[in-house]
């Protein structure tokens, strides 16, 4: 690992948390080659997050766009319901080896936060996890199952309040406590080596989706889609697809959906390259360098940067980034629901929304597999309003 | 560079601490830094670490943030903190100022335009804070170019390695984190710092200066033969915070690095 894609990467942070990433990464690697770990890992992934998880054909959606057949990978029916308790686990078992018992971590939606309170809760270790008010207040259950889980939930006031002031908050805290505290960091974000650790730890999801849908279909899929927030449900999945002729297409937030003018959370549609947390990559800054506010409805990718994997792909052309507004992502929502059974998180009604949109440029008979990385549980609330809203204002 | 590396030389010739002062560019607005500056140099600091505001700035604690903020709310950029320094200088400030900022800002105004714009306006160096030296290849690259300082930091728990290669790298001085953690007022200095500075004294000729934590005459007493030089940023930036008018402000700093000079000697 030299923790670079292309021009993006790195690891730009403070002296004090040189020597801990260093550590990481050396026990990373050493635990790659121990047995005894990649077989404990194996046997959490199955027997506590339940994997492996299966693929779904859909009836519906998708097959009146143009007769494409729409499949899913179902992130959502793993333990905590949703991708990143993948990461979790793995990392959970690095902060055991490393020797480190307390665990801290950011979140966004919840998710994240949930799946480290579990795994920490059934591997012994004690988790803080730090949330915007703003995320806190728009995913309330995960709040309280995050506090059923034994985590300490800190609410993080500063800035804007959502996932990057959140994220501010834990490297804070780990700069402190840089000896006895592993970052558990959820995303393909942040200084070297964490995109590349948690982009391993979720490529299981690519893995498995592959294998399925070859067993499925005889084939590869025409198309594989994903939601990019951070980006690490989607760097799990596009991983095993990378040396196969199959067409990836990353979903980013266009939030109001207003294109460019702001209001939405796609650096890689309308940002321009910089430094944050601890890598360079696609960021929504303004002239002088400051990072600018972002919004979508699913929080999960109200973030103003990307994984730097993300930004060399979209330089190269591997992936193609596309967008999903709020309102396109609550029509998923509501249709993948009562059409196919299935309630998605708001992050992945974006990734259904952007295949929907794919689906309807491809061949008669093309087969797209879309990455369904989470449950909706969580968004019931705040999307129930935002329909009900939708509603009132279409009167 | 050659002010900044004259002004810690004749202070240990002097046998004295080079006491550095922080002040964030712009706060409380950009009107008043100037004063600011001069009203810390009149009362004894030796060199002027100017802050440039960032959105996100990951190594400070609440008290450089707020006032970090409160500068980008009035409109505080790289470019007008440049501006601060060749104020500064018309105004007639000699001491040598180091600006200090985070990567992005710095980077979205361009380095080489950067360095060029700060030696052009007057200014003495660089401090990075999440800078570590593996990613510092081109901005050091700059700083020769330019002829300015460019601080590379030491933490408590980075190995002699890592401490030797951060002095070799530095240009003017070297920061040496006195404690883990972000910027902040700490009541006592940490009680295993004296052997963390002989290891950093160790490591190379650079010279030090220790910041994070600072605030106290005490503290700078303390510290006095164990390193080149202090930075104080926080406990000045808060008595600014508490003083109700400019020329409040102003005698806050006069007071504060006042008290902290006369601990130097």
């Amino acid at each position: 690992m030299n923790g670079r894609f292309g021009e993006y990467g790195g690891q730009f942070v403070a002296e004090t948390l040189v020597g801990p990433l260093e550590e990481l990464e050396a026990e990373y690697h050493k635990a790659l080659l121990d047995p005894e770990f990649t077989e404990e890992l194996d046997r959490l992934l199955k027997m506590f997050v339940g994997r492996p998880t299966p693929i779904t054909e859909l009836h519906r959606l998708g097959v009146t766009e143009n007769g494409v057949k729409l499949w899913l990978k179902r992130e959502d029916l793993t333990h905590t319901g949703a991708h990143k308790i993948n990461n979790s686990i793995g990392q959970a078992l690095l902060a055991h080896r490393l020797g480190k018992k307390r665990i801290i971590a950011e979140t966004g939606a919840g998710q994240h936060g949930v799946a480290v309170a579990a795994a920490c809760a059934y591997l012994g270790l004690d988790a803080t996890v730090y949330m915007g008010r703003v995320d806190a207040e728009r995913q309330a259950p995960n709040v309280q199952r995050m506090k059923l889980l034994g985590a300490r939930v800190e609410l993080v006031d500063l800035g804007t309040a959502t996932l990057k002031d959140a994220i501010n908050a834990a490297i804070r805290e780990w700069i402190a406590h840089p000896d006895t505290t592993h970052y558990l960091l959820g995303s393909v974000v942040g200084p070297h080596p964490f995109p590349t650790i948690v982009r391993n730890f979720q490529s299981v999801i690519g893995r498995e989706a592959r294998a399925q849908f070859l067993e499925e279909n005889g084939r590869l899929p025409d198309v594989v889609v994903a939601c990019v927030g951070g980006g690490s449900n989607a760097a799990g999945m596009f991983s095993a697809f990378l040396d196969d002729p199959v067409r990836l297409v990353g979903v980013q937030a266009a939030g109001e959906g207003k294109g460019g003018d702001g209001g939405h959370a796609a650096p890689l549609l309308y940002g321009e390259p910089g430094v944050l947390q601890g890598t360079r990559t696609y960021l929504l800054q303004d002239d002088d360098g400051q990072i600018q506010l972002t919004h979508s409805i699913a929080p999960g990718l109200d973030y103003a940067g990307v994984g730097p994997e993300h930004s060399h792909y979209k330089d190269t052309g591997k992936v193609e980034y596309i967008s999903a507004s709020d309102d396109e992502a609550l029509d998923a929502f509501a249709a993948l629901s009562a059409h196919e059974g299935i309630v998605p998180a708001l992050e992945s009604a974006h990734a259904v929304a952007g295949a929907l949109k794919v689906a309807r440029g491809c061949e008669p008979g093309s087969t797209v597999l879309v990455n369904l990385s989470g449950r909706g549980d969580k968004d019931l609330t705040s999307a129930m309003a935002a329909l009900k809203q939708r509603e009132e204002n279409s009167r | 560079m050659k002010r900044l590396e004259q002004t810690f030389t004749d202070n240990r010739v002097k046998e004295e601490t080079t006491l550095v002062a922080y002040i964030t560019s712009g706060y409380p607005s950009l009107g008043e830094t100037v004063g600011l500056i001069r009203a810390a140099v009149d009362a004894g600091a030796d060199v002027i670490e100017l802050g440039v505001p960032f959105s996100d700035p990951l190594g400070d604690g609440p008290v450089i943030q707020a006032t970090g903020q409160a500068a980008l709310d009035t409109g505080t950029t790289t470019a007008a903190t440049i501006d601060v320094v060749a104020e500064a200088r018309a105004a007639g400030v000699e001491a040598p100022i180091v600006l200090m900022g985070y990567c992005n800002p710095f980077l979205r105004y361009g380095l080489t335009q950067l360095y060029d714009d700060a030696r052009t306006a007057g200014a003495d160096g660089f401090v990075v804070p999440d800078l570590p030296v593996s990613e510092g290849g081109p901005w050091l690259e700059r700083a020769r170019a330019a002829d300015l300082g460019q601080a590379f930091f030491a933490a408590p728990g980075s190995s002699p390695e890592r401490i030797a290669a951060s002095s070799a790298a530095s240009r003017g001085f070297l920061y040496v984190l006195a404690a883990n953690g972000v910027t902040g007022v700490r009541s006592e200095l940490d009680p295993g710092i004296d052997a963390y500075l002989e290891r950093v004294r160790a490591a190379g000729d650079t010279p030090m200066a220790v910041g994070f934590g600072i605030s106290r005459p005490e503290h700078v007493a303390a510290l006095h033969g164990r390193t080149d030089g202090v930075i104080v940023g926080s406990a000045l930036l808060r008595a600014v915070g508490e003083a109700r008018d400019a020329a409040g402000r102003r005698r806050a700093v006069t007071e504060l690095v006042s008290s902290l000079k006369a601990a130097t000697r």
